[in-house]
């Protein structure tokens, strides 16, 4: 073996030393030495070794083991002995074999085929988003177009101007002319008298400034007419507790005056003084005058003149007396009333006037209400009565003034309301309060209740009409029951008749019959099954044994049908029926008698029969039948050609049962039949556009869940909301008036 | 002294013009209102009569091109503008309150191709055969200003189409591929192409605005979507389709007009088979737009007619047609939904009501009341015979009725040829195909 190893190699290296240049030379000299000794008489063996690291390695000095053996890929990279760390590397490079090439790159058109249509079904998803609003727009009983009202700005004019130039010579001339004359080119801002009637009044106060003049000429007339009818009042008495009450009054004030402010009552009681002096002066109460006069004449036999005399004498001389300035025993109480009212309007509190019903309503001191309320309360008690009386005659001077400082002051108030949040609120209160109508709880009190937090007592809902509760007064099964007694008890009555009356003929026609039943028990409560038994029965008695005799009887066919049809004879009937339809076709005669016209008329009163034969038109004969001579046929003429070209023959499309259609048919639109709301609701056009107003595609923004879909992306465009709650272009509906 | 009366509200009694009928109160009974059904057909009787005697929806022509009208554009925010282009390359603004040309433009050398106003209305687009694009304002010139266009755009090829979108400054043409376009730029943002067929006409969906529709001399309609920059899908139908009008208020409808006398209302998810056929014409359509309203459509002829379909119905509520209206290129609904507008082929732009028996003008609120009960009438009332055929009557010029004739007879016939076939061959070998799918060849991915 080895021999023939080496003697290749010879081969070999002699033919490569040929081929090959000096650069193997040496090598191969070498392995000519190496032949050489081993063609040496020894058998020796020498493996070729490599001792060194050398430049040149030769392939032919690796060797193995056996000469023979076939070199596997594997066993190089096995160890020597097995190791399991290049295992993972086999396992691998198995892997790597069993691994297929890259599959070639798709042809260009294919690819592009996928792209599109990846890119269609997309946009098919996108697009699909707008199917739930198509189909609500198609099925829309109203579109009002364009979907998006647009509000027209009016655009300044400096703005549009201001980009334009005078470009053309005729232009520039004449804003050449306008600049020289100095002429406003752009609009000037408001004139003085604009600005004024812009801060004119407004409407609203104007009306309660004129509600409230109005207000106070009623109450002006009002006080005028009491005033005139006092003063025709001739009751001495009435006159008298006037004055009585008048001077105390004064005397009251006067107190109070003193009390509060004496200087003002020195003040007061010097002009009190003055007017004195001057009713000195003018020598009133002297016995000159008319009455006085008279008085005297009478003063001889009338005890009363001369009381009134002697009454007047001690005035006087009490006027003429000289007054002592000691301010207790001043008493002004003399004073004639005329003066005093004068004197004393200016003090009279603005409360007083409550007794006025305008002004029930106004807010005035609390206090001094009640007193006021009392004074009117008991108009019948005397002493009463003369406060009310110097009240009214106080007030009737005065009233005015102090009604339109009263207004003055509401309107005051109701601003300053309007300003603040909190006078909103009072006056909310206030409202509440005059809501249910003449409330006792007087705004003011309500107002601190309601500050005090105190709820009202619910008078409101006392008011409202429907009582509303939980339990049901009476329920659904309350009424049912009811409603079933009702039916059953009206059941009961006819068909216990009708089931008694049928068992009576039965017990008549079969008189021999064994099956007699005795009447049914009359229970109260007869039931359906009972009735249903009770029919059955008469049905089954006679038909049974006369059909079993005929079949005994023959087999004949005509006889046969003529027994079965013994009862009936239909050719009489035909010959009725065509008589029938004869007589229905003749024309009718007209009566156009008027009874009672022309002649006495009322009940039991026949009109003449002159005037009946008169009257009674007869319309000419009809032309012969057609069926005339035809005594088995009828026909009919009934049907109007005329008619037909006007009627519908087949059921059109969108119907489904002719019902359907007559239906639509039936409902009538117009105003005749229906009310105006209804005629405008039946009669609503499908689209609505507008004259003039340009209509825009559709949008998202038109319709908010697109909107919200195509913000979302894709994927909620899909998953838009199955049903939308409201039309996006509904119209808004009209109110009814 | 005060006397109180009994008060009433002179609301209830008290008319409020003295214009005004006097207010009586009424007995609703229906007892006391007898033959309801028979007056209310009288009534709609004589409001149908009516309204065929008050049809006379020509209301005015505009001429002043000196040659045929090729293309129109709305203005999008005034709504008495209008723009026309000619096949002399001369572009016209009209004023249709004074039914006057307010401004002419010589803007191309030989058609204006197409033209679309820029969603502000400032500004407008033409495109013409001598292969460019053109962007005008729309204000005329000012003193001493020379009548230019803003931009003009030289391209490769000629561009047969254009169509602005409805928020953006983009714009799209049409010729050999779809360019999109930044106003901004000289070149295209991109080209959209599928197939080598010169494209007829491009249109952007005014809803989903990224959406195109494109329609192709090789008989299909393409959908792109601008986002990705590439097209959807591909329907090819049996002839060529002119134009395409997307639907206002339904952003996955559209029509599109063809040369088989139809047109086809698409639901662009599912192509496979169209939504409606609109069948009426008898010769190639040129034109459709939408009412503003998304209800209807309007289309134009090579038949010299223009018709009104309702969308989803087959057949047309309305048509047009005067003596002088040759072939009829292209029709636009006004955007208040009120007129239509249509140029042909003699010079002519012809202003239409869009409803023929249509009042114009204001209406006092009783005149308004009666007209939408006489509308309401005539809805109930639509299946009687006699108001039917007054309804549907129409003069139509000879040549086109007895085009309808023979249509109807060809119709027929292949009808019963089909059926004589279906009689004398095994039973389900000949299926039926239904009108709608019988139209279209194929749905290419």
């Amino acid at each position: 073996m080895a021999e023939d190893w080496l003697g290749v190699e010879a081969a070999v290296s002699a033919s490569e030393g040929e081929d090959e240049g000096q650069e193997d030379g040496e090598r191969r000299h070498q392995q000519l030495l190496e032949a050489v000794s081993s063609l040496s008489g020894r058998k020796r063996r020498k493996l070729a070794e490599r001792t060194e690291a050398s430049a040149q390695v030769s392939e032919f000095n690796v060797s193995c083991k056996g000469a023979g053996e076939k070199l596997v890929l594997s066993e190089l990279l096995k160890p020597i002995r097995p190791k399991s760390a290049l295992s993972s590397v086999k396992k691998e490079l198995t892997r790597v074999k069993q691994k297929k090439a890259v599959e070639l790159p798709l042809s260009k058109e294919e690819a592009k085929r996928v792209v599109r249509e990846a890119a269609y079904v997309r946009t098919s998803k996108d697009v699909g988003k707008w199917q739930q609003v198509v189909l609500q727009n198609r099925r829309a009983e109203q579109l009002v177009f364009p979907l998006k009202q647009e509000i027209a700005t009016v655009v300044p004019l400096e703005q549009v101007a201001s980009a334009w130039k005078a470009r053309t010579p005729l232009e520039q001339e004449i804003f050449g002319l306008l600049h020289k004359t100095q002429q406003p080119i752009t609009d000037p801002l408001l004139t003085p008298e604009e600005t004024a009637s812009l801060q004119a009044m407004s409407l609203e106060e104007a009306r309660q400034r004129r509600a409230e003049l109005q207000k106070a000429r009623v109450v002006q007339s009002y006080y005028e007419a009491k005033a005139r009818r006092e003063k025709k009042i001739k009751s001495k008495k009435y006159h008298r507790v006037l004055k009585r009450s008048k001077r105390r009054k004064a005397l009251k004030e006067f107190e109070l005056l003193h009390k509060s402010d004496p200087e003002a009552a020195l003040a007061r009681l010097e002009e009190l003084e003055q007017l004195r002096m001057q009713e000195r002066m003018s020598l009133k109460h002297q016995n000159k005058g008319k009455w006085a006069r008279s008085r005297a004449v009478m003063a001889k036999y009338d005890l009363e003149a001369r009381k009134a005399m002697q009454e007047q004498l001690a005035k006087n001389k009490e006027l003429m007396q000289k007054v002592r300035v000691e301010l207790p025993e001043e008493e002004p109480g003399d004073a004639p009333e005329e003066d005093l009212t004068s004197v004393t309007v200016p003090t009279i509190p603005a409360g007083a006037s409550g007794a006025n019903p305008w002004m029930l309503g106004k807010p005035s001191g609390p206090a001094e209400e009640p007193e006021v309320q009392e004074g009117l309360g008991d108009v019948a008690v005397p002493g009463a009565a003369e406060s009310k009386e110097e009240m009214e005659e106080e007030e009737e001077v005065s009233e005015e003034e102090a009604l339109l400082q009263d207004f003055a002051q509401k309107r005051h108030a109701r601003q300053q309301r309007a300003g603040s949040p909190e006078g909103q609120g009072a006056d909310e209160t206030e409202a509440v309060s005059e809501l249910p109508g003449d409330s006792p709880i007087h705004p003011v009190c309500a107002e601190e209740q309601a500050s005090l937090g105190i709820e009202q007592p619910p008078r409101a809902q006392e008011e409202i009409l429907l009582s509303e509760q939980l339990g049901r007064v009476r329920t659904m099964e309350d009424v049912e029951a009811l409603a079933s007694e009702e039916r059953v008890e009206e059941q009961e009555k006819p068909a216990a008749a009708r089931a008694e009356k049928r068992v009576q003929q039965q017990e008549k026609c079969k008189a021999g019959d064994t099956r007699a039943k005795k009447p049914p028990a009359k229970k109260k409560i007869i039931s359906l099954q009972a009735v249903l038994a009770g029919k059955s029965q008469e049905v089954q008695c006679p038909s049974l044994p006369v059909v079993v005799e005929e079949e005994e009887g023959g087999f004949d066919q005509r006889g046969v049908i003529t027994e079965a049809f013994a009862g009936d004879d239909v050719v009489a009937d035909f010959r009725r029926e065509k008589r029938k339809a004869e007589q229905a076709a003749k024309p009718q005669s007209v009566n156009l008698v008027l009874p009672g016209w022309g002649e006495w008329g009322g009940t039991g009163l026949k009109p003449s029969t002159k005037k009946i034969k008169r009257f009674l038109l007869k319309p000419p004969p009809a032309p012969p039948r057609k069926d005339q001579h035809l005594p088995h046929v009828i026909m009919s003429e009934q049907r109007n050609i005329h008619a037909a070209a006007h009627q519908v023959s087949e059921l059109p499309f969108p119907f489904e049962r002719h019902q359907q259609f007559e239906h639509s048919i039936r409902t009538p639109v117009g105003t005749t039949w229906n009310t105006q709301r209804a005629f405008q609701k039946l009669t609503a056009p499908r689209v609505i556009t507008r004259a003039g107003h340009i209509i825009q595609p559709i949008s998202a923004e038109d319709v908010p869940d697109v909107a919200a879909a195509a913000g979302g992306g894709a994927g909620p465009a899909l998953e838009i909301a199955p049903k939308q709650q409201e039309h996006p272009f509904r119209r808004p509906r009209k109110r009814a008036r | 002294m005060r006397v109180k009366v009994l008060s009433r509200n002179p609301d209830d009694y008290v008319r409020e013009t003295k214009l005004d009928l006097q207010r009586v109160p009424r007995n609703y009974d229906p007892a006391l209102h007898p033959f309801e059904v028979p007056r209310e057909y009288t009534r709609a009787l004589n409001a149908t009569k009516l309204e065929r005697v008050f049809a006379k929806p020509f209301l005015s022509s505009l001429d002043g091109h000196r040659d045929g009208v090729n293309c129109m554009a709305k203005h999008p925010k005034s709504l008495s503008t209008v723009l026309s282009g000619a096949c002399d390359g001369e572009v016209k603004i009209w004023n249709l309150t004074k039914r006057q040309c307010i401004r002419t433009i010589q803007a191309h050398e030989g058609f204006v191709r197409g033209m679309c106003a820029r969603f502000c209305g400032t500004s407008f687009f033409t495109v013409g055969d001598d292969k460019t694009v053109k962007q005008w304002k729309m204000e005329s010139p000012e003193y001493g200003e020379e009548e230019e266009p803003i931009h003009t755009i030289l391209g490769k090829t000629v561009y047969t189409g254009i169509d602005h979108h409805w928020k953006e400054a983009v714009f799209a043409t049409c010729g050999h591929q779809v360019d999109i376009w930044d106003e901004q730029r000289t070149s295209p943002m991109c080209s959209l192409t599928w197939g080598f067929d010169s494209i007829s006409s491009v249109k952007f969906n005014p809803i989903e605005t990224y959406l195109l529709g494109s329609c192709a001399s090789d008989r299909n309609i393409v959908l792109y979507d601008m986002r990705k920059s590439t097209p959807l899908k591909k329907v090819i139908l049996n002839m060529r389709t002119n134009t395409l009008c997307w639907n206002p208020m339904e952003a996955f409808i559209f029509t599109a007009a063809n040369e088989d006398y139809n047109l086809y209302t698409f639901d662009m998810r599912f192509l496979e088979s169209p939504v409606m056929v609109h069948m009426d014409h008898v010769s190639a359509v040129l034109d459709v737009d939408y009412s503003p309203t998304g209800k209807e459509f309007v289309s134009a002829s090579f038949d010299k007619s223009v018709r009104i379909f309702p969308v989803d119905k087959g057949h047309s509520r309305e048509v047009y047609h005067t003596k002088r209206m040759q072939h009829v290129i292209t029709v636009k609904w006004t955007s208040d939904n009120k007129y239509i507008l249509c140029g042909s082929d003699e010079m002519n732009i012809r202003l239409w009501k869009a409803n023929a028996s249509e009042k114009l003008g204001v209406l006092a609120p009783r005149e308004k009341a009666a007209m939408n009960y006489n509308q309401k009438l005539k809805e109930k009332f639509q299946y009687h015979p006699q108001i039917r055929r007054i309804a549907q009557h129409r003069h139509l010029p000879k040549s086109i009725f007895c085009q309808i004739k023979e249509q109807r007879i060809m119709r027929e016939a292949r009808r019963r040829k089909e059926l004589n076939r279906r009689k004398h061959s095994k039973p389900g070998s000949m299926p039926f195909v239904s009108e709608r799918k019988k139209h279209i060849v194929a749905v290419v991915k």
